[in-house]
């Protein structure tokens, strides 16, 4: 199946080795992580050795090897939200959702990620909820989130 | 029906202003969406379009939607060019930004989008490079190299191909005005590059943002579509970065654009020479590539009169961390950084005092409050030990632990490190490891008062312990129990590991890492458990 998106994306988007990181992108996009099985696929794609793809993968935090929780909560961990409180948020957030930073929960409900800077520096701790942008967390708006990905 | 006009700019939507732009449009409004005016305390900011003009009321919620109308509700702020925090501002980059619909190009052409493009198209290439450096602009990305000298380099250069890249792959915590601007007035960034092209030569450009900016991403993309057939036979492309904080590094970025693993190149050869596919690039700041048209519209002299010593035009300053009015504050260089924090920021945001800011983000050095008669301007950073940066500054309350501090310097290096060379890949992780044992003594020192920490021998000294040779020696002299973890030998350490970091490292990741761990040694030794100062000659 994921050969015949590889085959679709590159007839789109050519097969220059260029389109290596916004392919990965676009399986991201459509897998949820990028499956180490995948990689001879994306090799032969863009005619590249299955060391070289391996190693651009594992060099982006954002890439997943594995599937990630049906939530993501990505918590700045900077020194702008740090100056704010981040730490203490940060280890209230793991003790909330059950979950250690940088885990999927086992029950695969939730994944706590670190990211290093959302750019809202003046109104931190923030975090990106499933993508939503969330500032001044406190704990009212922590158990606002742990109620969201609850569901 | 009344016309509003609320933000869309990221952080205006973590606050809420979505659901208060819902709420006004449910009520029948005309609701306008613009980037941000910049100042992050009064939004969610509502601005209602009335006779005296365009009257702003923030912050507020979606419940304020009729005391808004009818102009009775408590948080009404007037016009937002009369508030101090704007009237002090000189608004020469991000004059359109928070005033327009970012993706109006009607908008845009009214306020006095395209002059710059069609001033420089009219003229040879040599004329726009020679204006970009009679203005004095230096490269806002942190370096603040001379914009003009770059685009020589690259126009001189004889080649088929040559390329634009915009790096907005802003990192640096602390920092958000690149993610402002691309949000809030796309089309100006697209029209520096314009002339950037042309400048130079060049027929293809690539924006690199970093994949944490995904409104970014999605106004630029809209924005360059919009623009297509006016910046033509130039073409935009946007790449999106994968979260390697070392791709702001401005060769890992053109790694990272050709598909590899975003690591930096030796240099030279050049980006200007040999960069983006082994072709001549331009590459430069989202900021300093903003600032173009203004340059070419207004005149180089209207940018270059404003400024401090080497240091010209504007600087859209960033107030950021544990500060009462954070936001933007875009102002000639010049300006202290004690005026920026207390007068402009307000002081910290939880009223404790300030103990200390730093400025440049994860790389920028930490300063005292007895620092904030510094004025903005390169070398004025520098020699003071530290950086502007990209003009982030964040403020930290009295209750930081600036050897907490220090610590996280070292960890986000290792956890951000290309890799490719040795000081800022080991150095780093072994950072860590001094910090630790630093803390660690440092905490055992205040609980147990009369013992202090035993110093051990160092590996010299009891070599014959663990067998003769040079391999024992090796193997075994970093084991935990011949290590001096004393906090002098452990601080003398660190100086030596920033050393070498500073001297030997590729680029600036593991190069400017010890700024923040020296200078908060250096400012405040008390949080390495030293009682004095140290004092240490500034270098």
């Amino acid at each position: 199946m994921m050969e015949e998106f590889i085959g679709a994306w590159t007839a789109r988007h050519g097969t220059t080795r260029d389109g290596l990181l916004p392919l990965l992108h676009a399986m991201q996009e459509e897998g949820g992580y990028i499956d180490d099985a995948w990689v001879p696929a994306i090799a032969k794609a863009l005619n590249l050795s299955r060391a070289d793809v391996h190693g651009v993968i594992t060099f982006y935090h954002d890439f997943r090897r594995m599937p990630p929780g049906r939530h993501v909560v990505k918590l700045c961990r900077a020194e702008s939200c740090q100056a704010r409180g981040g730490a203490a948020i940060e280890q209230a957030a793991a003790q909330r959702l059950g979950v250690a930073m940088g885990a999927v929960r086992a029950d695969g409900q939730v994944a706590l990620e670190p990211v290093y800077c959302l750019g809202l520096c003046a109104v931190g701790p923030n975090a990106l909820v499933d993508g939503r942008p969330v500032a001044r967390i406190d704990a009212a708006a922590l158990e606002r989130i742990a109620l969201e990905v609850a569901a | 029906m009344s016309r509003v006009f609320i933000s869309r700019d990221m952080a205006s939507v973590a606050l809420g202003a979505d659901e208060v732009a819902r709420a006004f449009a449910d009520a029948g409004c005309a609701v306008v969406r613009t980037g941000s005016r910049g100042l992050f305390s009064i939004e969610p900011l509502v601005e209602v379009e009335m006779d005296e003009g365009r009257i702003g009321f923030g912050p507020v919620g979606p419940d304020d939607v009729a005391a808004v109308l009818d102009g009775s509700h408590a948080a009404r702020l007037g016009k937002m060019e009369d508030l101090p925090f704007f009237a002090g501002q000189q608004r020469f980059t991000f004059a359109r930004c928070g005033v327009i619909d970012p993706l109006s190009l009607d908008d845009y052409a009214v306020l006095g989008g395209w002059v710059g493009l069609e001033v420089a198209r009219a003229q040879a290439p040599q004329k726009v490079v020679d204006a970009v450096k009679a203005s004095g602009l230096r490269g806002r990305g942190g370096a603040g190299f001379p914009t003009g000298i770059k685009w020589q380099t690259v126009l001189d250069a004889p080649a088929g191909d040559k390329y634009i890249v915009c790096n907005a792959d802003e990192g640096d915590s602390g920092t958000f005005a690149d993610r402002m601007l691309m949000e809030g007035d796309p089309y100006c960034l697209i029209e520096g590059m314009a002339i950037a092209a042309h400048a130079v030569g060049a027929g293809y450009g690539y924006i690199y943002i970093r994949s944490e900016y995904p409104y970014c991403i999605a106004t630029m993309r809209a924005a360059i579509e919009a623009s297509a057939h006016i910046v033509a036979p130039f073409v935009l492309e946007v790449r999106e970065g994968a979260g390697a904080y070392v791709c702001g590094e401005e060769t890992a970025l053109l790694d990272s654009i050709e598909g590899k693993r975003g690591q930096v190149r030796a240099k030279p050869p050049l980006p200007a020479l040999k960069g983006l596919f082994g072709q001549p690039t331009v590459i430069n700041n989202v900021l300093s590539l903003a600032a173009v048209p203004f340059i070419l519209a207004e005149g180089a002299e209207a940018y270059a009169a404003v400024g401090f010593g080497r240091s010209r035009g504007t600087m859209p300053v960033q107030l950021a961390g544990n500060v009462r009015h954070g936001g933007l504050y875009e102002i000639g260089f010049g300006i202290t950084l004690g005026e920026l924090v207390h007068d402009i920021g307000g002081g910290t945001a939880s009223g404790r005092p300030v103990r200390a800011v730093q400025v440049g983000g994860p790389l920028g050095a930490y300063f005292p409050p007895s620092m904030f008669h510094l004025p903005f301007d390169y070398e004025a950073f520098a020699q003071a030990g530290g950086l502007i940066g990209h003009a982030g500054i964040t403020v930290f309350d009295d209750s930081v632990d600036m050897a907490h501090m220090a610590r996280f310097a070292m960890e986000f290096c290792a956890a951000e490190s290309c890799g490719k060379c040795t000081p800022c890949r080991i150095g780093s992780t072994r950072g860590v490891e001094i910090m630790d044992r630093i803390i660690g003594a440092r905490e055992s020192a205040s609980s147990v008062r009369a013992e202090p920490v035993e110093a051990h021998a160092g590996p010299s000294t009891d070599s014959g312990r663990t067998g003769e040779g040079y391999l024992n020696r090796a193997l075994y002299s970093r084991a935990p129990d011949r290590i001096n973890v004393s906090i002098e030998a452990q601080t003398n350490l660190l100086r030596d590991l920033a050393d070498t970091m500073k001297y030997g490292s590729l680029c600036a990741l593991g190069g400017f890492t010890p700024y923040p761990v020296l200078s908060a040694l250096d400012y405040f030794p008390e949080d390495f458990g030293a009682d004095a100062p140290v004092k240490e000659a500034a270098e």
